[in-house]
């Protein structure tokens, strides 16, 4: 790989080691991927903060990487922690893991990275814009910023984007490169089902997790990786997008694609040739089969995945004025958007029910295995992990009729 | 005999090689303390990994793999370097933040366990000193 001055220097250790390790881990992954270059990147998002996924490796490594002096050069934030940095012992999470977690967070901290705890970074003060160049870990963020908002980023693991913070640059390959960004194949929608409005599903989030699902497993059963051209879609909205982002990015490892008059790059490509339909029929079996461990009672209820935007969180308060739920019921949010239903005094209204907020954290990486039997959700990719992950069944229901399950 | 790769994590190394036909995953298919292969069905199941040089065609699984080479090298039980015909992020990073030598694009099918090798990671080249039990 061709290095500028200034990068040669931090692989020769005169950054300090913690930086000197941070671009051999990038002039590795640029050899791999037959890199030419680094390019610059301007913000960062690292995965791997929780402690049950990091464990004490995770962290010994973090440690090492802050007192080596490593220091984030670009806007850096960070995904769910394992637990509300806060209001942990409320959610039964044990001092031990919340020590733990503190240390990984007081790592970050310590280089510079900013704390906000999300896996919706681009709604809590970290927004690229079209065509910049980023370094994101978070498979559905990554989906997103891509897709929705046009940014360029490969899907980066926790070590390598943590890498792109302490250098400000990634290898210039995959996504960062125009040629890898054309539509391969072409997915036309015809279902009556988006076509209409939901009283059930407000901001169409469960509808078009059922549909990522469908487009992600197809994409997953054909060779090679394919970018993936939609048409049909009548508009959606940010909650839609981001819960089909996160469905595509579980179910196929879908990095970008195009959604005719919705996604900024999609007017400049013809739909390619190769096409699969997809009719009513076929989100309907995504659904059913995102439901088929039902027959057990929910104990748990969860919304939140990806983050909740302020406008979830007013309907969910809208929803539960007066009431009291008599399930374990989880609202996952970045710290940011419960400041702002605080200030709404949604906050109020939902604590008043008996739900619980579980900021900076969600029921993917919350160290909660085995301990409900059941969850209910409108969110496909969250019934992936508890299913995987947690060893609970799911249930799979549209935004309202989850708030309802809990009461 | 010599074999040239190319570098992906630099250093020097020398061991007894252990070969392996199938991918390896280090997280759920290594145990982080020990450095035994505890995946069921894989064709190195049961033994140590800790001090060889460990030969396989590439990384699969979990990126949480990268952290799993970290903690073995922390045990005392990691490998003493890495040869893949192709290595993947996994692997390449694990390899780094453990401070372990790594090579790939190395024809493996011509190395046999036992065999006392030495990898020069920072030239790519890794010999083969003698033939192991036929």
């Amino acid at each position: 790989m061709e290095l500028t001055a200034e990068q040669q220097t931090m692989l020769d250790g005169r950054y300090g080691h913690a930086t000197q390790k941070a671009m051999q881990i990038l002039v590795a992954l640029g050899t791999i991927y037959n890199a030419q270059r680094m390019i610059p990147v301007s913000s960062v998002q690292i995965a791997g903060v929780s402690f049950d996924n990091l464990g004490v490796a995770g962290l010994q490594f973090l440690t090492e990487m802050a007192q080596g002096g490593g220091k984030a050069r670009v806007l850096t934030t960070l995904n769910p922690a394992g637990m509300d940095l806060e209001n942990w012992s409320a959610l039964g999470i044990s001092p031990e893991f919340a020590r733990d977690q503190q240390r990984v967070i007081e790592a970050f901290a310590s280089m510079g990275v900013v704390t906000t705890c999300t896996c919706t970074p681009y709604l809590a003060g970290n927004l690229p814009h079209y065509g910049e160049h980023i370094a994101w870990a978070e498979s559905s963020a990554v989906c997103y910023a891509n897709s929705v908002i046009g940014a360029r980023t490969n899907r980066e693991g926790g070590p390598s984007a943590l890498a792109a913070a302490l250098t400000g640059c990634t290898p210039a390959y995959g996504m960062h490169l125009e040629g890898e960004r054309l539509p391969t194949i072409t997915f036309s929608v015809d279902a009556d089902i988006l076509m209409q409005p939901d009283q059930h599903d407000p901001h169409r989030t469960h509808v078009f997790g059922a549909l990522g699902k469908w487009i992600g497993e197809k994409l997953e059963s054909l060779p090679g990786r394919r970018v993936p051209f939609i048409r049909g879609i009548p508009g959606a909205s940010l909650e839609a997008l981001k819960s089909f982002c996160a469905s595509l990015a579980t179910y196929g490892g879908v990095a970008l694609f195009h959604m005719q008059d919705v996604t900024p790059e999609a007017a400049q490509y013809a739909p390619p040739a190769d096409t699969i339909e997809i009719t009513q029929a076929e989100i309907e079996a995504a659904t059913g089969s995102l439901n088929d461990r039902a027959g057990t009672n929910v104990d748990f209820v969860s919304l939140g995945c990806p983050h909740l935007s302020i406008r979830e969180i007013a309907r969910i308060a809208e929803l539960l004025a007066g009431k009291q739920v008599r399930k374990e019921f989880w609202i996952t949010t970045a710290r940011p958007t419960k400041q702002i239903a605080d200030q709404m005094g949604y906050t109020q209204i939902i604590e008043a029910s008996g739900a619980k907020f579980a900021v900076d954290t969600c029921c993917v990486v919350a160290p909660i295995k085995g301990r409900f039997t059941a969850m209910a959700t409108d969110s496909a990719k969250a019934c992936y992990y508890a299913y995987a992950k947690n060893k609970f069944k799911t249930v799979f229901m549209p935004f309202d009729q989850v708030v309802l399950e809990a009461l | 005999m010599k074999l040239e790769g190319r570098k992906i994590a630099g250093g020097n190394a020398r061991g007894e090689a252990l070969v392996a036909a199938m991918g390896v995953s280090f997280f759920g298919g290594v145990d982080p303390e020990t450095g035994v292969v505890v995946e069921r069905g894989h064709d190195l199941y049961g033994q140590s990994i800790a001090g060889r040089v460990l030969v396989f065609p590439t990384g699969k699984g979990s990126t949480v793999g990268s952290y799993t080479l970290y903690r073995l090298k922390q045990a005392g039980n990691a490998p003493a370097a890495i040869v893949n015909s192709d290595c993947e992020t996994i692997i390449a990073v694990g390899c780094i933040i453990a401070e372990i030598p790594c090579i790939d694009h190395i024809p493996i099918d011509q190395i046999q366990t036992g065999q006392c090798v030495s990898v020069d990671a920072d030239e790519g080249i890794l010999e083969v000193f003698n033939v192991g039990p036929t």
